[in-house]
C-alpha cells in the first residue's frame, strides 16, 4: 500500500536528551538486573557469615528442596498476576489437592492413578475460581479467590475429617524426595546428589517460559494486563484466556502438592496455610508488576529464590521467625518501590 | 465525484438498535457506505456514533436490527468476525497494550506462527520484518518496532492504531476521533492517510467532531441525533452551517 506523502517524525530525540540524573538513568538496568545483584550480594553475606555450612551441597539443596512446592504456587499466581488479577486460593487448592490424593492413596488405587489426582483436583479447583470470575463476573477476582480460600479448605477438612492421612507409595514420594545421585560424578559412595523436585521446577518453569513467550495465548496474557480492552477489540475471548490462566494456575498448586506429598509423606490440615501470600510475595520481589502485564518467569524463581535464602541464611544463624516476617515485609515494599519508580520514570503520559 | 463511482454498497446497517439496559443509546439507526467512500459521522456526544461503529466492528452485538456485508447479512460474536471480512477499526481510545512492543500491537490477535508438530510457536522475525516493512510504507518514524507503545508520543500512538487497522488489507476502515489528540501537522498526516486509502478502494467511516476533518476528507456525512439518524446528504450539496446544526439537532 501506498498512503502517505508526509511522514510522522517527532521531536522524540530531542526530549530523550534531556539531562537525566544517573538515578534515573540506572532505573532501567536496576529493573532488568536489580534481583541478580540481590541474589548475589545476599550469597555473599550468607557466605561470609557462614563460611562452613551455606555453601555445603547438603545446605543448597536443602535451600531447593524447600522452596520447590512455592515455586510451583508462586509460578500460578504470577501468571494471573500478569493478567491483573489476584488468586488467594493456591494455598487451599494444594491442601485440597493432596487431601484427594491422601485419600485415593488410603483408598489403594495404583500410584499410577494416585499421581493424577492432585494435579487433576487442582485443575478443576482452578478452573472453578476461573468459571467463578468470568461467569458470574465477580467485581475482582480477590473476591471469588477469597470465596474459594474458605471453600476448598473446608471441603479439604471434609473428606479428610480434618485429621492427617499418611502412607503414600514410593513412585508418589518420589517427585518431592527423590535424589539423583552423582557417584558418577564425585565417586563411589558420595553423598552429593541433587533433588528430584529441583528438576521437576527446572523443567515446568521452562515449560511455562515457552508457554508465556513463544505462544500466542502466552503473548494474549500480557496483553489482557496491559489492557484488556485492546484485547477484546483484537478479537481476543478474554474471558476464554481468564479461565485459562487460574485453571493452570489450579493445576501447579496441585503439582505443588504432589512434591508436598513427597516431601512430608503425609497430608495435613494446614498444608499450604497463607502460603498464597508467600506466593504472592515471591512474585513481587521477582519484578512482576501487581497492575499486571510486566513480569517473567526467571523473576519468579528469582523471587522464590530469594525467599528461600533469607529464611535458610536467617536459620542458620538462629534468627528468630519474627525477623524473617519483618525483613521478609521490607523486601516487598522496596521491591514496590522500585516499580513504582520505573513507572514514574519509563513510562509517558 | 459522481454517484456512479460508487456503485455497490458493502456495508450496511439496518434498523440497528442498542441497549444497554434501560438506556438506549441507539434507535433504528441505518448506514451504508461503498467502497472508495469516505463516510463523515457527527453528532453530539452521546448522539450514539462510537456506539454505531462499535457495532459495525463487532465489539457489541446489536440489541435489534441487522449489518449485511457484500449484500449478505452478517453477524459478528467477536471483533475476530468483523476483521476476518476485513472490516476494521481506530477506537477513540486507541485500545494499545502500552505494556507490549509496536509489533506485538499491530499483530495482536493475529500473531504470525510456525508450527513445531502440533504446537504453533510465535514467529518473532516474521512479526518484526512486517511491522518494519509496514511502518516504512507509512511513513511512521519509530526508533525500532520493539519499542513500547508506552514509551511513544500521542501522535505517535495514533499512527500505531492506524497501522494496526490498516495491515492485513482492510476493505472497510472505521476511525472513531481519529485527530482528536493529534498536533495540526498530525491530523494532516491522518487526513492524507485517509485519501490514501480512499484512492485503494477502501471504505473508510470517520467520526469527527471537527468540520475542518469532515468538510478536507468526506463524500458524504451523516449525523446522528440521540442514538437515530437525523439528515444526511453528499458533502457537496451541504455547508458547514447547515452541518453544525444537524449536530445541535436543527435542520434549516
Amino acid at each position: 500500500m501506498k498512503l502517505l506523502g508526509g511522514s510522522w517524525v517527532k521531536k522524540y530525540n530531542s526530549m530523550e536528551h534531556k539531562e537525566e540524573s544517573l538515578f534515573v538513568k540506572s532505573i532501567p538496568y536496576l529493573d532488568k538486573y536489580g534481583i541478580l545483584i540481590l541474589i548475589a550480594i545476599m550469597l555473599l553475606v550468607l557466605h561470609l557469615l557462614q563460611p562452613e555450612v551455606f555453601f555445603s551441597w547438603r545446605n543448597i539443596t536443602n535451600i531447593f528442596k524447600q522452596i520447590s512446592w512455592q515455586a510451583m504456587l508462586a509460578l500460578g499466581v504470577f501468571m494471573v498476576i500478569v493478567t491483573a488479577g489476584i488468586d488467594l486460593s493456591v494455598g487451599s487448592i494444594l491442601m485440597l489437592s493432596l487431601m484427594a490424593l491422601a485419600i485415593s492413596s488410603k483408598a489403594g488405587l495404583p500410584w499410577q492413578i494416585v499421581i493424577l489426582v492432585a494435579p487433576a483436583v487442582g485443575l478443576v479447583c482452578g478452573m472453578i475460581n476461573g468459571l467463578g470470575i468470568t461467569i458470574l463476573r465477580m467485581p475482582h477476582p480477590f473476591i471469588m479467590t477469597l470465596g474459594t480460600l474458605y471453600i476448598f479448605r473446608g471441603v479439604g477438612n471434609l473428606i479428610s475429617g480434618g485429621v492427617p492421612i499418611g502412607g503414600f507409595a514410593d513412585q508418589i514420594r518420589a517427585i518431592g524426595n527423590g535424589k539423583i545421585k552423582l557417584e558418577w560424578l564425585y565417586g563411589e559412595g558420595a553423598a552429593q546428589y541433587i533433588p528430584s523436585s529441583l528438576i521437576l521446577i527446572i523443567i515446568i518453569y521452562f515449560i511455562f517460559w515457552v508457554f508465556l513467550n513463544q505462544t500466542r495465548i502466552g503473548k494474549w496474557i500480557y496483553a489482557i494486563g496491559g489492557n484488556p480492552q485492546a484485547a477484546r477489540t483484537a478479537g481476543i475471548n478474554v474471558n476464554r484466556i481468564l479461565v485459562i490462566v487460574y485453571a493452570l494456575c489450579g493445576f501447579l498448586s496441585g503439582i505443588g502438592a504432589l512434591i508436598l506429598a513427597g516431601r512430608t509423606g503425609s497430608a495435613y490440615p494446614n498444608a499450604g496455610l497463607q502460603s498464597e501470600l508467600d506466593a504472592i510475595a515471591a512474585v513481587i520481589i521477582g519484578g512482576a508488576s501487581f497492575f499486571g502485564g510486566r513480569g517473567t518467569v526467571l523473576g519468579v524463581f528469582a523471587g522464590v529464590f530469594i525467599m528461600g535464602l533469607l529464611r535458610n541464611g536467617l536459620n542458620l544463624m538462629n534468627v528468630s521467625v519474627f525477623w524473617q516476617q519483618v525483613l521478609i515485609g521490607s523486601i516487598i515494599i522496596l521491591a514496590v518501590y522500585i516499580d513504582v519508580l520505573r513507572r514514574q520514570f519509563g513510562t509517558r503520559r | 465525484m459522481n454517484a456512479s463511482t460508487f456503485n455497490e454498497v458493502i456495508l450496511e446497517a439496518k434498523n440497528v438498535s442498542k441497549f444497554f439496559g434501560t438506556i438506549t443509546a441507539l434507535k433504528d439507526a441505518n448506514l451504508s457506505l461503498r467502497p472508495g467512500e469516505v463516510l463523515g459521522v457527527v453528532g453530539d456526544n452521546g448522539a450514539g456514533k462510537s456506539t454505531l461503529m462499535k457495532v459495525l466492528s463487532g465489539l457489541y452485538n446489536p440489541s435489534e436490527g441487522s449489518i449485511y456485508f457484500e449484500g449478505k447479512e452478517v453477524f459478528f460474536s467477536s471483533p475476530r468476525d468483523s476483521q476476518d471480512l476485513g472490516i476494521e477499526m481506530v477506537y477513540q481510545d486507541l485500545s494499545l497494550a502500552e505494556n507490549l512492543p509496536i509489533g506485538d500491537n499491530i499483530f495482536l490477535g493475529r500473531e504470525p506462527t510456525r508450527s513445531f508438530g502440533p504446537i504453533k510457536f510465535l514467529d518473532h522475525k516474521k512479526r518484526k520484518q512486517f511491522t518494519e516493512e509496514h511502518l516504512a510504507k507509512l511513513k511512521i518514524n519509530v526508533k525500532s518496532a520493539d519499542q513500547k507503545v508506552e514509551e511513544l508520543s500521542g501522535g505517535q500512538r495514533q499512527a500505531v492504531a492506524i497501522a494496526r487497522a490498516t495491515a492485513f488489507d482492510a476493505k472497510i476502515v472505521i476511525m472513531d476521533e481519529p485527530t482528536a489528540a493529534l498536533a495540526v501537522k498530525e491530523v494532516g498526516m491522518v487526513l492524507d492517510l485517509i485519501i490514501g486509502l480512499k484512492n485503494l478502494g477502501v471504505g473508510v467511516i470517520v467520526i469527527s467532531h471537527r468540520m475542518d476533518d469532515i468538510f478536507s476528507v468526506s463524500d458524504r456525512v451523516m449525523a446522528l441525533f440521540q442514538g437515530a439518524n437525523f439528515a444526511e446528504s453528499l458533502l457537496k450539496e451541504t455547508s458547514r452551517d447547515e452541518v453544525v446544526g444537524w449536530i445541535m439537532g436543527k435542520k434549516i
